[in-house]
């Protein structure tokens, strides 16, 4: 079921020391803000946060702001592109684009975007950007508690829905299913029952990202060690999730510079090639476990990457095997374990296994993970953080160094309709 | 009618006209699925087309209320103020329905008894006039404490 490394010899093209003869987009620039806990972030907007990452990414290509023409970004974005690129100053906007996937879903398919806008010869450097100041606006992780009417309401009626989003929700919202935390216990609790995976396999997944997160001065848990036991000991959210399970809720912002494979030749930093890129979800899957009870039983208990993760193989000519570190989407424990069965790093059910061998550990895993400490441990800027630690990480920039990386695998979201990219280096 | 298990200040359902029947049926103690009258497929929650035959033609078939707990949570922060804790939100899959799952909560169980497979039945809690949500409970011969 599952793509093996193997594959990559039927594929035609790529790899084996030269990644593509087709000119691909490349990465040219990473930069962020301070990421901090939410809230923490008041004395700037965050649209003013967005500037300063972008910014930083454009100086760190060795670019001016002048050479920038596209904004793109992902999942009803606050900060409308037409106005960044006002306030920023850009020449002419020729690009400008959201993806629809929700949440954190869409960020790898905002790099695909750009990717694809300079490809084609819609623009030529894309800036893609992510900005969240919770204490701003409202707190991801208290979603339900906001949501809920005061202690002494009317007797409850129907309510008219005003959006299909709302509509859906209608069906989980009674039932008090409002935080992200319990929505993805659903899936995870049926993968501990199918496959009998345990909270301290899960554990493992926490505590191997604050390791690496405890290297990153960025990090915002950078100086909060955590051991397996701190793990268990963590208060339960929403059964299996203990608090450790789930990502942090932070302020910041990212950025990510997108460009032509001729621009990319002559600029500052070595240019990371954007070998292939899928976004998606499969039959049937709306938005998840999150409302939807009905998606497919062969598929509940994944990640609802499979297919797609079949597709990056095929497009890359690459596999599982090629993979030399990986920036997996964490907002939660399990939605990890089962991406790595998603995407064939071993068989499906075998995750919990796979993570006690100590594969996903910058020091020596087989599969070494989120080497910046991921959106558990580093921030939780919807994952684009994530594309910028790949960067880095095949730039030899890593605070969790893999050495002679050339292959690195950036996701988006999981138990959503979900993205992800494959990156590379010559 | 039955007692009250959640406080009123949980999130009332959103619906539109898709949806609207179901609630309607609902509100009479009726559990329902959405059926293609073209394929015969059944679907939750409710949706303009068929996803199997694209057929826009469908009726209402109601179901037993007997059902299978598929995947659970036991959700130890509140969402309504007066929620005791911790509070069972299960995906359960309801009986006679063509293979329909649907959301909800358990009721009237010891959250350290819940399980997978766990037989469940169906009881309406009136909310007000024109309100009933459908929640479960063990079915009567499996646990009673």
């Amino acid at each position: 079921m599952n793509p093996q490394s193997t594959d990559r010899k039927e594929n035609s093209g790529a790899m084996s020391g030269e990644f593509s003869t087709r000119p691909r987009a490349h990465i040219v620039g990473v930069g962020e803000s301070r990421y901090t806990r939410w809230g923490k972030i008041g004395d700037v907007t965050e649209h003013a946060l967005a500037c300063q990452a972008i910014q930083l990414a454009v100086a760190d290509a060795g670019l001016s702001m002048d050479d920038v023409d596209g904004l793109a970004s992902f999942a009803e974005d606050r900060n409308d592109a037409v106005f960044l690129a006002a306030e920023l100053g850009l020449p002419a906007l020729r690009f400008a684009n959201m993806v629809w996937m929700p949440g954190g879903g869409g960020g790898c398919a905002a790099i695909s975007n750009a990717a694809m806008a300079v490809e084609t010869g819609q623009a030529e450097v894309v800036v893609v950007y992510r900005s969240l100041c919770q204490g701003q606006f409202f707190r991801f992780g208290n979603a339900g508690r906001d949501a809920a009417a005061p202690a002494d309401p009317e007797p409850p009626t129907l309510q008219q829905a005003n959006s299909l989003m709302l509509a859906s929700m209608g069906f989980a919202m009674p039932y008090g299913l409002l935080m992200a935390a319990a929505a993805y216990a659903l899936p995870t609790r049926r993968h501990m029952h199918l496959y009998g995976t345990t909270s301290e396999q899960l554990g493992r997944i926490a505590v191997t990202f604050r390791e690496h997160a405890g290297r990153n001065p960025r990090a915002v848990m950078g100086g909060r060690p955590m051991t397996l036991e701190d793990h268990q000991a963590s208060p339960m959210i929403a059964d299996p999730h203990h608090l450790f399970d789930c990502c942090l809720e932070s302020d910041g912002a990212c950025a990510v510079v997108v460009t032509t494979q001729e621009r990319a030749r002559d600029l500052a930093k070595r240019p990371v090639e954007i070998l292939a890129s899928e976004q998606g979800a499969p039959k049937g899957y709306g938005f998840g476990p999150f409302t939807n009870a009905n998606i497919a039983d062969d598929l509940y208990a994944t990640g609802g990457c499979e297919e797609m993760a079949g597709r990056l193989w095929g497009k890359s000519g690459l596999g599982p095997g090629d993979v030399d570190v990986a920036q997996i989407y964490d907002h939660f424990t399990g939605c990890v374990l089962m991406q790595i069965e998603d995407y064939g790093f071993c068989k499906r059910g075998e995750g919990g296994p796979f993570i006690e061998s100590g594969a996903l550990s910058w020091r020596g895993g087989s599969l070494p993970t989120n080497t910046h400490g991921g959106s558990l441990s580093e921030a939780y800027i919807h994952g684009l953080n994530h594309v910028v630690e790949g960067v880095r990480s095949l730039r030899g920039e890593s605070t969790s160094p893999i050495e002679d990386a050339e292959v690195c695998l950036v996701t988006s979201g999981a138990c959503v309709p979900s993205s992800a990219v494959l990156l590379g280096r010559k | 009618m039955s007692e009250r298990f959640f406080p009123d200040s949980m999130p009332p359902p959103l619906a539109d006209s898709t949806t609207l029947p179901w609630w309607q049926a609902a509100a009479e103690h009726r559990l329902v699925v959405q059926r293609c009258t073209s394929c015969g497929h059944t679907r939750l929650p409710p949706a303009p087309l068929c996803p199997e035959c694209r057929s826009a033609d469908s009726d209402w078939k109601e179901v037993p209320g007997r059902a299978e707990v598929y995947t659970y949570t036991l959700v130890h922060r509140p969402i309504a103020a007066g929620q005791e804790l911790p509070f069972v939100v299960a995906v359960l899959a309801l009986e006679d329905s063509g293979g329909v799952r649907i959301i909800s909560n358990l009721v009237e169980v010891d959250p350290e008894d819940v399980e997978i497979g766990l037989p469940v039945e169906l009881v309406w809690e009136d909310m007000s006039a024109d309100l009933a949500i459908p929640r479960f409970r063990p079915a009567s011969k499996e646990i009673r404490r």
